[in-house]
């Protein structure tokens, strides 16, 4: 496939793995953003390709990792209501609130749909204008423009039986809590690159500066992870602290701006709970002005209880790169896919879903990383 | 701003969700070997069963049958490169292959849903007769119930089979044969079904329609056994992909089987498809193809054997049976880093972005 086979080149691979390993002095930390980034390094093996002085931690980058307990038991709540038909994105049903998931809900008869875009969920309102459609808009600023997009038509096309629970939440500011909490770890940062294809790179030049930390807007490929860790090292290694651009291909320095526009249009910036981070204050979206009418907030109030809370799961952690999954007691014990204790477990963006379905018995084997071999020659 | 360093981070404990079917019950992975293992063993649990091939395989006056059955409930109806009535009998004869059985009777329960258009249900019915024909099979019963509006999804077909194991099938071929230092081949490019069904209910079009492998794989067991073939173990490669099979394999037999993805063969479209959905080709169901477990001696012999027949044209090899890590698949990327290939938790879910 164009775009896909050449990023996942075994020979190409090699040769960065090695540049990787000529640069290398000393030992450096790096965090992936992107849920999805996680997930190409932890299914394509990547790490083995790394030297050991490398250690790469999974950033906050997965939606459904950080979308607050709260709103799950509210979207649970939503959709158990008879006129409601609920749709999501498919890796939100399983996420448990305080009591049940998505999925439960569906199971014991709420009207739950899975779909690929927010304009399938508006379709959906069109063709039942009996009922209520609510679409759960979660996600980073990548998925921001077309859930702007549902909201503007709903309220063009005046579809007053759709509204959207929004959760939507913003790369920059959760950088900025991670590097200014005392015991951040991270010392480069490999930026979430269809983020910054939808909002450009500017605002990262200010944390790269404030902070000194090296920051490489970078794609979700092997081979773009590779290079975009091979320029975050060389960064490191040189003492520079700059915004490189790996994912040119995709993405631009003003990014986007007509789905700026969009977004600015139908979206005010607001202060949000991050579930393992806490509230982050301009880190989310909320409908603004004339959209709040296409609130599901607004639409159907809730009094949940406070959401029952419970110790094991050091989720909060594992988004901050102070710990990996496979060092949470819990992991692959107590805390299971089928039987998630946290976020991360669920989604396949989740970094511990990622370690448990592709690592779990190399990584309980006690060591972090298989020594690679740099003949240049493949291993097999 | 929330002092970072007091994270006492805390996940909520979910009620587990034990006390009702959910459909990931049904998804071939963990939850429905869990309701195997809970429910169905207990109540039924007798040395054929226990077995847990595709097909039980019985000794009649001294002749072997093997007997299966299975139930198609996929929607929609009529799907790119078939129906649900071809795979109600492709499916079971491929159950009835996979035992090494020569597939000869079947029979078809049909449940239908009241309103069903009289000429969807002809469609599916000439399939199933088109099918039965290429498969050598005949429908020798079957029923029919009907039910209320709103309680089925237009057609339900269960069929059962009945196949015959010849004489020159040496041994048991089934999970317990599976040696260390076996080669692994699979009979064609996968996820072609699963991926054809997806592509409908999601309205996604490609260039070229993305086909349902459906299929009856029996041509290419007889001409592995034909050519004296040493067959371990045979197994399609339907709901959960291939690599839910290898894992039920690994897991039964406590070995390690060791993949290489470069040597996997998936179409384009198919993988183009699979990133747009987020699917993993390797999960995903095929109605027209198989794993075989041979030893290596033989490995190239199968190969040439399978490829001489329409429908396993394209086969190869895949991987190899190691000791070590026991019960774990593991694939070396494309890349040249290793993973392991874990069983489906639930449904593949289809990701945020």
């Amino acid at each position: 496939m164009k775009f896909l086979s050449e990023y996942r080149d075994q020979k190409a691979a090699e040769q960065l793995s090695q540049q990787i390993w000529k640069k290398v002095t000393r030992p450096w930390t790096i965090m992936e953003i992107c849920g999805g980034q996680t997930h190409t390094i932890v299914k394509s093996g990547l790490e083995d390709l790394l030297p050991r002085q490398i250690t790469l931690v999974h950033g906050p980058g997965c939606p459904v990792c950080v979308t607050p307990i709260e709103l799950i038991d509210k979207a649970v709540a939503i959709a158990h209501r008879p006129e409601v038909i609920f749709c999501s994105f498919g890796d939100m049903l399983r996420v448990p609130g305080s009591s049940k998931s998505l999925f439960d809900a569906k199971a014991e008869g709420a009207d739950v749909r899975i779909v690929y875009s927010p304009l399938d969920a508006l379709k959906v309102a069109r063709t039942n204008p009996e009922r209520q459609v609510v679409f759960f808009a979660v996600g980073f600023e990548t998925t921001a423009p077309a859930n702007a997009m549902a909201a503007w038509q709903a309220d063009h096309d005046h579809i007053d039986n759709f509204s959207l629970l929004v959760s939507h939440v913003l790369v920059p500011p959760a950088m900025e809590a991670l590097l200014s909490s005392s015991n951040c770890v991270v010392q480069g940062f490999l930026a979430a690159g269809h983020v910054c294809t939808v909002m450009g790179y500017e605002e990262y030049f200010p944390i790269a500066e404030r902070y000194k930390v090296p920051i490489v807007v970078t794609g979700f490929e092997p081979l773009d992870i590779l290079d975009g860790i091979f320029m975050a090292v060389s960064q490191l290694e040189e003492g520079r602290h700059e915004v490189e651009n790996q994912y040119a291909r995709a993405t631009r320095r003003e990014g986007n701006r007509p789905a700026q526009e969009r977004i600015i249009e139908v979206f005010e910036v607001v202060n949000r709970q991050w579930r393992g981070l806490g509230e982050i204050p301009a880190s989310g979206f909320q409908l603004r002005g004339r959209f709040q009418k296409h609130d599901a907030n607004r639409r159907f109030p809730f009094s949940g209880e406070v959401a029952h809370e419970s110790p094991e799961c050091i989720s909060g952690l594992i988004l901050q790169g102070l710990k990996k999954p496979h060092q949470c007691p819990a992991f692959a014990v107590k805390c299971t896919p089928e039987n998630p204790l946290g976020a991360p477990m669920v989604s396949s963006e989740g970094a511990c879903a990622a370690y448990y379905h592709y690592g779990r018995r190399q990584h309980n084997d006690s060591h972090d990383r298989i020594q690679p071999q740099l003949s240049g020659t493949p291993s097999r | 701003m929330t002092v970072m360093t007091e994270f006492n981070l805390s996940c909520p404990v979910p009620r587990v969700a034990d006390d009702r079917i959910v459909l990931a019950h049904g998804g071939g992975g963990r939850l429905t070997h869990q309701l195997i293992e809970k429910i169905f063993m207990p109540a039924f649990g007798n040395p054929m069963l226990e077995q847990r091939h595709d097909g039980a395989v019985l000794t009649l006056n001294g002749s072997r049958l093997a007997f299966t059955t299975d139930s198609f409930v996929v929607r929609p109806l009529i799907f790119p490169g078939g129906t649900i009535g071809d795979l109600a009998i492709y499916g079971t004869v491929n159950d009835l292959a996979m035992c090494g059985a020569r597939p000869l009777y079947l029979s078809a329960g049909f449940i239908l849903e009241e309103g069903l258009a009289m000429d969807t249900l002809r469609t599916v019915v000439v399939s199933m007769q088109e099918a039965a024909k290429k498969a050598g099979v005949q429908l020798v019963t079957g029923d029919t119930k009907v039910v209320d509006k709103g309680k089925g999804d237009g057609i339900f077909v269960n069929t059962s089979g009945i196949g015959l194991i010849e004489a020159n099938v040496k041994g048991t071929i089934g999970p317990a044969s599976v040696q260390v230092g076996d080669t692994v081949l699979v009979s064609g490019d996968l996820g072609r079904h699963g991926v054809a069904i997806l592509s409908v209910r999601e309205g996604l079009e490609f260039e070229s329609p993305i086909l349902s492998d459906t299929a009856s794989v029996w041509p290419a067991v007889e001409a592995l056994l034909n050519s004296g073939i040493e067959i371990h173990c045979l197994r399609d490669l339907t709901r959960g992909g291939l690599a839910t099979t290898l894992n039920e394999i690994a897991s039964d037999r406590n070995i390690c089987v060791r993949l290489e993805e470069s040597l996997i063969p998936v179409q384009e479209t198919v993988q183009s498809a699979c990133e747009i959905l987020g699917l993993d080709p390797l999960y995903v169901a095929n109605e027209g193809r198989f794993a075989v477990f041979v030893p290596a001696a033989q490995a190239d012999a199968a190969l040439e054997a399978m490829k001489k027949v329409e429908v396993s044209q394209g086969s190869v090899r895949i991987g190899k049976v190691e000791e070590s890590p026991g019960r774990t698949v593991v694939l070396q990327s494309r890349i040249g880093g290793n993973r392991v290939v874990d069983m489906l938790s639930g449904e593949q879910l289809p990701r945020i972005c």
